[in-house]
């Protein structure tokens, strides 16, 4: 029996298509894909990303065990609130996870991981922290809401009263902070404006009542994979895992490399592979005529060597398939992808694909 | 429930059949289908002229999460393709026993068309997913 969040009620009462994701009874869709997928580009929608799991990390070391966790560096965060998207590496430098942790002073940092790395996460920090005047507490008394679209900030500040709305629409881009009874963080996982909010279990479902009379469209998990792949953001489990390295998964820019005394975990497999040439590239590919690029699929450059897509879709603000994909140092401009034993012609293009409600692709 | 026209034959894997009076079939995929594939946005249609055994894999519908084959209910040539699908595959999505059709069939023998399923029994099929 898959576990419910606390705004099952609601998913069934808007019509959702449910599906198990990661042992969680979780909408796919209430109706069209590709619709709430555009409600989010253009207007507002809101996805329940309850299944999720918050972590609030505190005590005098919190901070110095972060920094051995995580391959990139909380000592970066000088703000009360700011964000930091990190990977969680093995000693062998394999991605264990990608999480956001968020700095609350300097005791005290809020860590959201993902929903399928659950029980393997905890496990793993918790043996981490072992050594660490530190601890680590679950706070699965809390619902998770994302709210994203060009009017998402706005119409949820319609429903605070004015000082706590004032805070919300003040919130600068990946700053989070506790608004009233709610945690409120301007993060998301779409390329567009918006929040993701915390809020009890108890509470939930009043506040996404609130949201959909404010014109907030409930937005499935379905569109939340085509919105983040729009936004050239990677997915846990299809496009970085534990034995890829974070080097070939795009993610260089999540690597604190200096100061080069910080040893994190990972940090030497990593070092060693630095720099070389023959690395893997993670590419964005755009296919030039009809069909639907999709992971695993492979992809053959000019020279014959071979890469594979990671994840791919249609993309509905493109109207066109998308996709990104991990393939030899030798990648050209100019690709094939072999699509049911045919070979169709792509083309590499610069991630992201779409921020902000606009194409970026030429 | 999903519609499901009397005058139709269908297959276990959701295909239906219409009989043209002519030696001919069109063939499409089921309203039940459709809603379960959800958005359509890639119809790949058979070649005109193949020659198809029923049961065989022969056109492909993608939605936004996945592909799906769809099989030949019979078997014979292929004649026509709904070009109409290029554009707009989602026609499929919005009238999937009318402008949604797929391909059309030239049959190798006519009987094959009674050993398909009536609607009553294809809607037992539908039921049990």
């Amino acid at each position: 029996m898959s576990q419910r969040t606390a705004l099952y009620e609601q998913h069934i009462q808007a019509g959702a298509k449910m599906v198990d994701f990661a042992g969680w009874d979780m909408p796919i869709h209430y109706g069209s894909q590709i619709e709430e997928h555009h409600q989010v580009r253009k207007d507002a929608g809101m996805f329940d990303v309850s299944h999720m799991v918050i972590l609030d990390l505190e005590g005098p070391q919190a901070r110095d065990f972060l920094r051995k966790l995580l391959a990139n560096d909380v000592a970066r965060l000088k703000d009360a609130g700011k964000a930091l998207y990190s990977c969680m590496l093995t000693p062998e430098g394999g991605v264990i996870d990608d999480l956001i942790v968020y700095f609350l002073s300097d005791t005290q940092y809020r860590i959201v991981v993902n929903a399928g790395t659950r029980e393997k996460d905890i496990a793993w920090m918790q043996e981490q922290i072992q050594s660490f005047d530190a601890q680590l507490t679950e706070r699965s008394d809390l619902s998770m809401i994302a709210v994203q679209g060009p009017n998402a900030r706005e119409k949820m500040a319609s429903l605070l009263p004015d000082t706590e709305a004032k805070e919300a629409l003040e919130l600068g881009v990946f700053f989070g902070q506790q608004i009233g009874s709610l945690f409120i963080a301007r993060t998301g996982y779409t390329g567009e404006d918006g929040f993701e909010i915390m809020v009890s279990n108890d509470e939930a479902a009043q506040l996404w009542q609130w949201l959909v009379d404010a014109g907030v469209a409930p937005t499935g998990l379905g569109a939340r994979d085509t919105l983040r792949l729009e936004a050239g953001m990677n997915l846990y489990g299809t496009d970085m895992e534990e034995n890829i390295s974070p080097l070939e998964a795009g993610l260089n820019w999540t690597i604190a490399w200096e100061p080069e005394d910080r040893d994190f975990i990972g940090r030497g497999p990593l070092e060693a592979q630095r720099g070389r040439e023959d690395l893997h590239r993670f590419v964005g590919l755009v296919l030039e005529g009809r069909g639907v690029l999709r992971g695993h699929q492979k992809v053959i450059l000019p020279d014959g060597s071979e890469g594979e897509i990671t994840s791919g879709s249609f993309s509905p603000t493109l109207n066109q398939a998308i996709a990104m994909a991990r393939v030899p140092a030798s990648i050209a401009d100019r690709v094939e992808v072999e699509i049911r034993g045919k070979h169709l012609p792509a083309r590499r293009v610069k991630m992201p694909f779409v921020r902000n409600g606009k194409s970026l692709i030429d | 429930m999903s519609n499901i026209p009397t005058d139709l034959r269908y297959t276990n894997s959701h295909e239906w059949v219409r009989d043209n009076g002519d030696g001919t079939v069109t063939v499409g995929i089921t309203d039940h289908a459709q809603e379960q594939l959800g958005d359509l946005v890639f119809v790949e249609t058979p070649e005109i002229g193949n020659t198809v055994e029923a049961g065989d894999a022969c056109a492909v519908v993608e939605s936004v999460k996945a592909a799906s084959d769809i099989y030949a209910p019979l078997s014979g040539e292929i004649i026509e393709t709904n070009a109409a699908l290029t554009d707009e595959p989602e026609l499929v999505n919005s009238d999937a026993f009318g402008e949604g059709w797929i391909y059309q069939i030239r049959m190798e023998d006519e009987d094959a068309l009674t050993q398909l399923l009536d609607a009553e029994a294809y809607e037992a099929v539908a039921a049990e997913e």
